[in-house]
């Protein structure tokens, strides 16, 4: 039984898999026609690997851009970690300022329009089916109107989905394996990992724990968090994510301007994250396309995660302008169309129905009061690490501080500022090698415990 | 430089013969756009080998034409199979109570483990999987089947073979080829050069003869099945299981409409001994809870499914789940839990056999003028012979003169020409009515 429980313990630790837990174990011991005898073979054998090989494998290769990334999805592994300490400390009041999740209640003019949408699904008149996989017209249009007016983005240039995430991957899919791809240093993680999955990359180099063959974009202080254009390679797809998770830093219409300019010269294809567009606080672009010239260069992705707390509801969408074309002169809007269409299935019409409540004017207003109260928390965790010293970046633009932890390891800090603070943080360098040295605060939180964790900071580094 | 990427375009014949000419000038109105920059980012060539729209778009796109050509006609949509009764309350009152809770410090959620509520996976575990070993945790929540088809593709990626039943639910193909398994279409056949065909048909009890088959690495298998309706039998599963397990194969099998089977064929691939070592279940709300529009599904992957180096698919596909995708909605979730209570399981029932009803009716309506036809007892498809006749072309006179909008059987592959799918989810009023002029179609 123990040979089990380690099998099951050595698959955990080289994933973020918490959820396999030495369950169904037993099962398997009781097809075993000879159980002493065989048990006795396995406890000669030493590592689990071997132990499989007495289990009934099929022949179907496993896919080897999969078994390219190097351990469970970033923020999985931070919830692992949560957990273990957790059980090491069960009375400990753990503080999240980890994973970047909404905390505030939903207001009420928008659930109030999904409970309307979900009751009348048990009517006669109000009953629908499969909704159109694009999304609703409705919906659509309101985020034509509200966002991209006067940008020259139309309703049928919209898709609306079931979040950022989902898109980039369905994003991935269309590209396919033959394109190269370049990423903020640091950046979300889903650009790269999607990338490694779809095939679009070589393996990972420890040494710079980079993967071959994506164009890594440095952004530091250093630079304002703005690559260097000029030593970038042309790569077919370029991820840009501004307001940028996870260093906060909002681009400038200078700098969109240029990257802009880049990707017309060199041909690519912008896919620009703009899920944290309404957190900005100065006047910054909030769209891709207030640049000239970006529909024909770029892909907008955005989301209502952040934006109206669904983390859990899930709805978002990415505008593929009718301009943008591939280098054979096919648009890649219709390329698109066809994945949503085969691949996905649109987003729930529930969530879709709180969506079109988030863009009337009273959605808009009740969304900017809770989208104030995270900025307010935002200000208090800067403050905090600012009169502690530290060199802190973000936390203007984006619900993100991006706190400078100079010649430290990032998992090191996080572990000390867990251990010791319990609190939950993102280590940098699961964003990217740019990342490492620096902490990521994201600002989600029920106001007593950002407080709270501040004054912790204060006695940890004090 | 723009000039010449234009007549690049035009001189292309290939990219030019395989879109559908109506998309193109329905949403390019202007085709000066053309004329503007082209990223030089190549086109995914996977994707040039898709010969025209998603099946069931390509159904609505029929259907709108004909009723702005007939804005009279009283349009029957026997189609896409889109359920049309309201979800028992039972059910919505769940997901209202969850979305009050969202407004609530208590009851707000934010994200939610991608895999699904542990709450929502034990109760389809236990409800739907009670004696079959499967366990909570090999349950994956979803938005659907048809993400989690095309999740599966991108877990499994190009470099496998894969083997479809003929004919089958579009996605199974349009994905194996998006993720470049399919190699060319052969015009001749209608078939990919790299997937293998398993003709279904009533001349071989829809099972097919596996002593013929060749190897392939997946086995996609619908069962009961869209679209000819049979539900295969336990004999069939242990066939199917036994030769997946001597080749070495994974067998996704799809039992989006289990709930409808009346007689006692498997409801699950898990109920045959061994699937566990060679299958993956893949199922969903939508036929089952009227949840088309909500959103949910799940996917079962079992610990003991092994790659052929010994790693367990269950961690990569968790791994997809994880990057790609962000969980299904919470709403949709607590809808999906009180689905299987005992009282929502029951009002489900009510509706099911609603349709079961509604496809009686359609079966008489074809089989009281001897038409030969099939499923419509296992599954809400009724699966119409027009022997020597084309599929699409019956479709047309169908909808032209009576008014129904059907499913051409070439839509699910070359196998299914000479066929017609009609679905009978419907409003039983308009299932009579579809029954009266599917008579006078007939006579």
């Amino acid at each position: 039984m123990s040979l089990m429980s380690n099998l099951s313990t050595s698959m955990t630790s080289s994933s973020s898999s918490a959820f396999l837990a030495p369950t169904s174990f037993n099962s398997r011991t009781q097809r075993v026609s000879v159980p002493v005898k065989s048990f006795k073979i396995c406890k000669c054998v030493s590592t689990p690997l071997e132990q499989q090989q007495t289990d009934y494998k099929t022949k179907v290769p496993r896919n080897s851009n999969i078994a390219k990334l190097q351990a469970g999805y970033l923020f999985p592994e931070v919830a692992r970690r949560r957990a273990a300490h957790l059980l090491k400390y069960p009375n400990a009041q753990v503080i999240s300022l980890g994973i970047g999740d909404t905390t505030e209640p939903i207001p009420d003019v928008i659930t109030s329009a999904m409970a309307k949408r979900s009751q009348a699904l048990s009517t006669l008149e109000g009953y629908s089916g499969y909704g159109a996989e694009q999304g609703e017209k409705a919906l659509r249009a309101a985020l034509a109107s509200t966002f991209y007016s006067n940008l020259g983005i139309e309703e049928d240039d919209i898709f609306v989905s079931d979040g950022a995430k989902c898109d980039i991957g369905r994003l991935q899919v269309v590209f396919g394996s033959n394109v190269t791809m370049a990423v903020q240093d640091p950046s979300y993680p889903a650009y790269v990992d999607s990338s490694v999955i779809m095939g679009q990359t070589g393996q990972f180099q420890k040494d710079v724990e980079k993967y071959a063959n994506i164009e890594y974009m440095r952004c530091t202080p250093e630079n304002g968090f703005f690559p260097d254009l000029s030593t970038v390679a042309r790569t077919d797809i370029i991820f840009f994510c501004s307001p940028n998770n996870p260093t906060g830093a909002a681009a400038t219409r200078e700098q969109l301007t240029q990257l802009v300019q880049f990707a017309k010269d060199n041909g690519s294809i912008i896919v620009y994250d703009s899920a944290y567009a309404i957190y900005m606080s100065d006047d910054s672009p909030r769209s891709i396309f207030e640049i000239p010239g970006a529909k024909e260069v770029a892909i907008e992705t955005a989301s209502f995660s952040k934006y109206a707390g669904f983390t859990g509801v899930r709805l978002g969408w990415t505008v593929v302008p009718k301009q943008l074309l591939f280098s054979d002169g096919f648009p890649v809007a219709k390329d698109f169309n066809r994945i949503v269409c085969t691949c996905f299935n649109g987003a729930s019409n529930i969530a879709q129905a709180g969506g079109l409540a988030c863009l009337l004017p009273e959605g808009l207003e009740a969304m900017q009061e809770v989208i104030g109260f995270y900025k307010e928390n935002t200000k208090i965790i800067v403050g905090a690490f600012n009169s502690l010293g530290f060199k802190v970046y973000g936390g203007q633009n984006a619900p993100y501080v991006w706190v400078h932890f100079p010649g430290q390891n990032s998992w090191d800090v996080f572990s000390e500022i867990l251990e010791k603070t319990h609190i939950v943080t993102t280590p940098g360098s699961g964003f990217g090698p740019g990342g490492e040295g620096f902490i990521r605060v994201s600002a989600f939180g029920h106001r007593e415990n950002v407080l709270e964790a501040c004054r912790r900071f204060q006695q940890l580094y004090n | 430089m723009y000039y010449s990427q234009h007549l690049s375009c035009i001189c292309m014949p290939h990219a030019v013969l395989l879109q559908p000419k109506r998309s193109w000038s329905s949403s390019h109105s202007n085709a000066g756009k053309r004329l503007g920059h082209c990223t030089q980012v190549p086109r995914n060539v996977n994707l040039e080998k898709l010969r025209s729209g998603y099946l069931f778009p390509e159904i609505s796109k029929r259907e709108s034409e004909h009723m702005q050509k007939n804005p009279h006609a009283s349009l029957l949509r026997l189609g896409i199979g889109d359920t049309t009764e309201p979800i028992p309350d039972i059910i919505t009152l769940a997901m209202v109570e969850h979305v009050r809770g969202l407004s609530t410090i208590l009851g707000y959620r934010g994200y939610g483990a991608e895999q699904g509520n542990m709450a929502l996976r034990k109760a389809i575990a236990e409800k739907l999987y009670q004696d079959m070993g499967i366990k909570a945790d090999e349950i994956f929540v979803s938005d659907g089947a048809q993400c989690d088809i095309s999740r599966l593709q991108m877990l499994l990626g190009p470099n496998v073979t894969v083997a479809v039943q003929d004919p089958s639910f579009p996605a199974y193909i349009d994905s194996s080829v998006i993720v470049g398994r399919a190699g060319e279409l052969e015009e001749e056949t209608g078939k990919y050069e790299n997937i293998i065909y398993m003709n279904c048909g009533p001349e071989n009890n829809f099972f097919p003869d596996l002593s013929t088959t060749p190897r392939t690495d997946i086995i996609f298998f619908c069962s009961p099945n869209n679209p000819t309706g049979h539900a295969a039998s336990r004999q069939q599963l242990k066939q199917l299981v036994a030769f997946a397990k001597a080749n070495g194969s994974i067998i996704i099998y799809d039992s989006a409409y289990a709930a409808y089977i009346t007689d006692e064929s498997p409801k699950s691939i898990f109920e045959i001994p061994g699937a566990k070592e060679v299958a993956i279940e893949i199922s969903s709300f939508s036929k089952f809870a009227g949840f088309t529009g909500v959103r949910l599904g799940w996917s079962v992957v079992p610990k003991e499914l092994l790659y052929s180096n010994g790693f367990p698919v269950i961690k990569d596909f968790n791994r997809i789940v994880c990057t790609c995708f962000n969980g299904a909605s919470n709403i949709a979730q607590a809808g999906g839990l009180a689905c299987l209570s005992t009282d929502g399981y029951q009002a489900l029932r009510n509706v099911i056999d609603y349709y079961m009803e509604n496809a009686n009716i359609i079966v008489d309506a074809f089989s009281s003028l001897g038409s030969n036809v099939y499923g419509g007892t296992n599954a809400p498809y009724i699966w119409a012979h027009f022997p020597g006749l084309s599929s699409w072309n019956v479709f047309s006179e169908i909808l032209e003169k009576t008014n129904i909008v059907t499913v051409p059987g070439r839509g699910f592959g070359p196998g299914g020409e000479q066929y017609i799918r009609v679905s009978s989810f419907g409003q039983r009023e308009r299932i009579i009515e579809a029954s009266r002029r599917i008579k006078k179609f007939l006579r």
